[in-house]
């Protein structure tokens, strides 16, 4: 016997690729049983569109489930459609999507953030309550953030990737959105674990019931965090959130991470390096529109990808390229390295005498559509978000107010594999502003 | 900085064919963003990647997968069980 949950919803925001209008669910008494679940489309879904965003992938029907999708599928969900996303994950707002941007529920006139934009959107438009998303340099926390909802990035190495069709891989993760703390752990806890098919998975389950106590917690809030480029405005709502934590007995520290003045040159380097190799299996041969054979090779293969990949994508691809070419690894991509080296040196050394980090999770409120049509500068809104996956951390994105009528995020950033402690400042934070 | 021509050789290795009235407005974001990553010459020398990280094996069993007609399914054109690409010759 299977179980069906009908998904009417009216889609105002662009926030679906696709639907199923009746999704079916196993009725076995699990954790999220008949539960609606939407999905980001770049993972793999047996039966169901994925598309990542692009016209290169248009008509691809997986054979297969990602092992987060099986999971949901055995805990009971039902999968309700697949949601909008920057092209491949690249980009900060959800206009880099070849089936159109998604806006912002709260302001349509606004991006929702990306790449994760839909499944923000669909929980912030009340369409599901659940969503999952992946997270490369802030693809979860940055949608949550503009949108008002919550969204974890974990631990790298805590969520099976099996089945994310890759982009970056020493950086991305699956991870769960949703419209509540609670929402997001019950999400984490049906995803978590190690699956033998991605050998970056730790022996480690997320079994976790959130804890408001926050009495004697010790809060690093990085002075880079409310620097230059953030907003005045959002700093403030964030040091008001932060000091509600302080009324509840959490103390704070001011820290510094010095190697945040070249996270975010180590981040793209890394990021469009991981890309020049993960993309070049875009080639029209065993998925998406197909190449004509009677042509040579490399012409068939440069006009395909020319005419079906988005110009970030092959912006992205170029700068890999380039960082990788013979005469210039040294200049980029072994500097990067180094660069991520210390990032992740400056997060152990300040979580050694901290609890938690806190902060913004991006220096302003969402943008308006189109405004960020120069890619450097929307590069550069992901400067708060890049360095957890830079360092592997886990990392949660909670609301925390308003700035001109539009959501603001309060980051808190943990120690490896410290995902429910993270959970639970922002599950206190929650409870104590309901 | 790249040049349009240096820009072209790089979509070339890359196989991404980029129009000749797109070829100016790319070069010149590209400059912006290699000028931008120029800040990485201040990282100070020091080492490169995780040392604390080993690799993960395992022995090289046969396990369920999918069957060939799974395996094609999506491929633009098939033929005898094989997928058909462009001529390499």
């Amino acid at each position: 016997m299977e179980g069906g949950y009908i998904f009417d919803e009216k889609d105002r925001h662009n926030a679906f690729i696709s639907t199923l209008d009746l999704a079916l669910f196993e009725p076995n008494g699990g954790p999220l049983e008949g539960i609606p679940v939407a999905v980001k489309d770049n993972i793999t879904t047996v039966g169901i569109p994925t598309t990542c965003g692009s016209r290169i992938l248009e008509g691809y029907v997986p054979p297969y489930d990602a092992h987060v999708v099986a999971l949901l599928r055995k805990a009971g969900a039902a999968i309700v459609g697949k949601t909008n996303m920057d092209e491949f994950g690249m980009g900060t707002t959800t206009e880099n999507s070849a089936f159109g941007p998604v806006t912002n529920p709260v302001d349509p006139a606004r991006v929702p953030g990306g790449s994760s934009g839909g499944s923000a959107a669909a929980i912030a438009s009340g369409m599901v309550d659940l969503a999952l998303g992946s997270d490369t340099g802030g693809s979860i926390r940055c949608p949550a953030a503009f949108c008002g909802v919550v969204g974890l990035k974990p631990t790298f190495g805590r969520v099976s990737r099996y089945g994310l069709i890759a982009y970056s891989n020493s950086l991305e993760q699956i991870g769960p959105l949703g419209k509540t703390v609670t929402d997001v752990n019950t999400l984490m806890s049906v995803i978590a674990g190690p699956d033998a098919r991605d050998s970056t998975t730790y022996d480690r389950l997320y079994d976790h019931t959130p804890n408001s106590d926050v009495k004697g917690l010790r809060i690093a809030v990085p002075k880079e965090y409310f620097g230059e480029g953030v907003d005045p405005a959002v700093a403030a709502k964030v040091q008001d959130a932060i000091a509600t934590l302080e009324g509840l007995g959490a103390e704070t520290v001011e820290c510094s991470i010095p190697s945040m003045t070249y996270a975010l040159a180590a981040y793209y380097v890394t990021c469009t390096s991981e890309a020049s190799s993960n993309l070049a299996r875009f080639d029209g041969v065993r998925y998406g529109p197909k190449v004509e054979t009677v042509r040579s090779w490399h012409d068939e293969f440069r006009d395909h990808r020319g005419a079906l990949f988005g110009k970030e994508v092959q912006r992205r691809i170029l700068l890999g390229t380039f960082a990788l070419s013979a005469g210039y690894y040294g200049k980029y991509y072994a500097k990067a390295q180094v660069a991520r080296e210390n990032v992740r040196r400056d997060f152990i050394r300040v979580l050694k005498d901290a609890d938690v980090i806190a902060g913004p999770t991006m220096p302003s409120i969402a943008f308006c559509l189109g405004e960020k049509s120069d890619p450097l500068s929307m590069y550069l809104a992901d400067i708060l978000t890049v360095p957890a996956n830079l360092a592997g951390v886990p990392a949660i994105s909670v609301p925390c107010g308003t700035v001109d009528r539009m959501p603001v995020g309060l980051q808190i950033i943990g120690p490896h594999f410290a995902d429910e402690r993270v959970v639970d400042v922002a599950f206190a934070f929650e409870q104590e502003v309901a | 900085m790249v040049n349009e021509s240096d820009v072209e050789g790089i979509a070339k290795l890359a196989d991404i064919s980029i129009s000749k009235e797109e070829l100016g407005a790319f070069t010149s974001r590209f400059n912006d963003i290699l000028e931008y990553f120029d800040i990485l010459d201040q990282v100070p020398p020091g080492e490169e990647g995780v040392p604390d990280l080993g690799n993960v094996l395992r022995e090289d069993v046969v396990t369920p997968s999918l069957s060939q007609e799974e395996a094609t399914a999506n491929a633009g054109g098939t033929e005898d069980g094989f997928i058909r690409a462009p001529r390499v010759m």
